[in-house]
């Protein structure tokens, strides 16, 4: 799980979340106990679905959600106006 | 009277009518904060210059006669999982250490229009997940009440300000009990809004399905107008409901004759701490002699509820938790040897313990074999609980119960066991669920003189009815007038 969810964890810490997550699993389990067949799912409460907007372009200013120099000043890394990362393809 | 002990209301009017200059005010929380502060450690960061420059701000347009919006010169907390605009964002997390917001988030926006003040970004705990703060990667908050006890959580910083009077009003946000348990337990009111009635952008979002943004105050009447300033329709989220937004200072008077109020026999549980079961019943025989009528009712599905929501939370967190990795943002772990480890690393050096918890339950109940047997599952259940409450609806108006099974618990005492905190949250949940709004308020004090919340939950949008049966019982009681003694 930890593999999937992309987070490196301690030896320590695999034995600790495998005995409470195990506790938490156990006690979700009882989920299992009702009859939920021609129950419909809930993903949200409100009556709506696929809500659109016009695609429209629009610039991204300070005065909007940021300018892009805004945005990558919180880049832990970059290179002029784009994020930097250790090689993806070797 | 000192400027501390005055609501958001009073200081709104006595601002716009010159009477108080909003720099004073300012000037008098921040003192607050000063002297208090440093024994609760509410705040994450306390914005003094910029606070003060706001409140001169509003003082000159005063002066010159312009109109100011409601919140005139009026402080206000922000739970520090809020953009604001050139100011740091931590969610309490050491992954977004360093981390600016570029924008206003949009109730932000709608603060600074209205000419509120904001005094600093409240501790939570880390990414809203948490019962206590004690999740913080920074500090745990302490209850005003009894500093050797926890204030309640997420939103622990922002109840905790709001109780010690180090602000007249705060935000917070609630994805499963998250302003009203602490509300409860530090002694002040806490309302979570219906889902969609108060834009979600810009809060940085837990569980997307069920995170609302709602105020924190010492009155009915404070709620109501803080509530009025931020609830309403926005473009920039998707779930925002495009509906008029009533006028809720016009409700709170509303008589409550004739009101039905049900009380589910599930929420008086065996187990629960006989002096909150007494202090909830004696509220409600108060709200029966103001002219409301009560009924026994049935939510069959509440124990359910607890399940559904630590399968659905952790599910919608897993995915929105994925942004944080160390690429555009935050924290970057050093020393990798390439991307995968590069992500691996920076959450795993980033995240805190219950985050990862959480990560790792909602990426198991997501993955492709259990996917039915757990997500699909809980969202089905989640159905059967929002029927209980459609069905209870039909034959009340409103319903009321104990926000908490207990009082403030000690700092440590849960947090060893995951399953015993998330087990402080059984009654505040199902209202998430089903997206209601839910308003917890004062309703008396324990032996040891810790708070009791009565919270009361409404049809959708209904939010009216529940700051107007909250306004009349104040009227009658003392409990949200007295502030805590807090020793310096």
């Amino acid at each position: 799980m930890a593999r999937l969810a992309r987070l490196a964890l301690t030896e320590e810490e695999k034995d600790r979340y495998t005995t409470q997550l195990g506790q938490i699993l156990g006690y979700v389990e009882k989920l299992s106990q009702l009859n939920t067949e021609n129950i419909p799912p809930t993903s949200h409460v409100l009556p709506l679905s696929n809500v659109w907007r016009e695609d429209k372009l629009e610039p991204s200013t300070s005065e909007s959600l940021g300018s892009p120099e805004d945005i990558l000043s919180n880049a832990p890394d970059r290179e002029g106006p784009l994020f930097k990362v250790k090689k993806v393809i070797e | 009277m000192s400027f501390t002990s005055l609501t958001a209301t009073e200081i709104a009017r006595k601002v716009k009518s010159k009477e108080f200059k909003a720099e004073a005010i300012a000037t008098a929380y921040l003192d607050r904060i000063k002297a208090l502060d440093p024994k609760i450690k509410a705040f994450n960061e306390v914005f003094t210059d910029r606070a003060l420059k706001q409140a001169r701000d509003v003082d000159a347009k005063i002066a010159k006669g312009e109109t100011v919006g409601p919140l005139a010169g009026v402080p206000i907390a922000i739970k520090d999982n809020m953009l604001i605009r050139g100011e740091h964002c931590t969610c309490s997390s050491k992954i977004l250490e360093g981390f600016v917001g570029t924008y206003d988030a949009t109730v932000i926006r709608k603060l600074r229009a209205a000419g509120a003040v904001f005094l600093g970004r409240t501790n939570l705990d880390e990414f809203a997940m948490g019962s206590s703060t004690e999740n913080s990667a920074f500090h745990t908050t302490r209850n005003p009440w009894d500093v050797t006890r926890i204030p309640g959580g997420s939103s622990g910083g922002s109840a905790a300000a709001v109780a010690s009077r180090m602000a007249p009003l705060a935000l917070g946000s609630d994805t499963g009990g998250s302003i009203r348990q602490p509300a409860a337990l530090c002694g002040i009111l806490g309302f979570k809004p219906t889902y969609g009635l108060v834009s979600r952008f810009g809060l940085i979002a837990f569980a997307s399905s069920l995170d609302q943004i709602g105020p924190f105050a010492t009155t009915a009447e404070d709620t109501a107008l803080l509530l009025q300033v931020i609830a309403g329709y926005d473009d920039r989220d998707s779930t925002s409901v495009n509906q008029p937004v009533p006028d809720y200072s016009a409700i709170l008077g509303k008589s409550l004759k004739g009101l039905r109020i049900g009380l589910p026999k599930e929420y008086f549980i065996t187990g629960m701490d006989p002096q909150v079961d007494k202090a909830v019943r004696e509220a409600v025989k108060v709200l029966q002699s103001l002219g409301a009528t009560t009924h026994e009712i049935s939510l069959p599905h509440t124990d359910h509820g607890l399940a559904v929501y630590y399968v659905l939370a952790p599910s919608e967190a897993s995915s929105n938790l994925s942004r944080f990795d160390g690429v555009r943002y935050g924290r970057r772990a050093k020393d990798v040897k390439n991307l995968l480890e590069l992500y691996e690393k920076s959450r795993g050096e980033g995240f805190g313990p219950e985050v990862k918890r959480r990560i790792m339950i909602g990426t198991y109940a997501l993955s492709s074999g259990y996917y039915d047997a757990y997500y699909a599952k809980a969202q089905k259940v989640r159905t059967l609980v929002k029927k209980d409450f459609d069905e209870a609806f039909k034959m009340v108006d409103m319903i009321a119960t104990p926000t908490t099974p207990s009082t403030a618990f000690k700092i440590g005492e849960k947090s060893a066991d995951p399953m015993q905190m998330y087990l402080s949250d059984i009654f505040t949940i199902s209202c998430n669920l089903a997206g209601l709004p839910g308003l917890s308020l004062p309703c008396g004090f324990s032996s040891d003189k810790l708070p009791i919340g009565l919270q009361l939950l409404g049809r959708p949008f209904e939010e009216g009815t529940l700051l107007s049966a909250a306004h009349h019982y104040e009227q009658t009681q003392q409990w949200n007038k007295e502030a805590p003694k807090v020793a310096v």
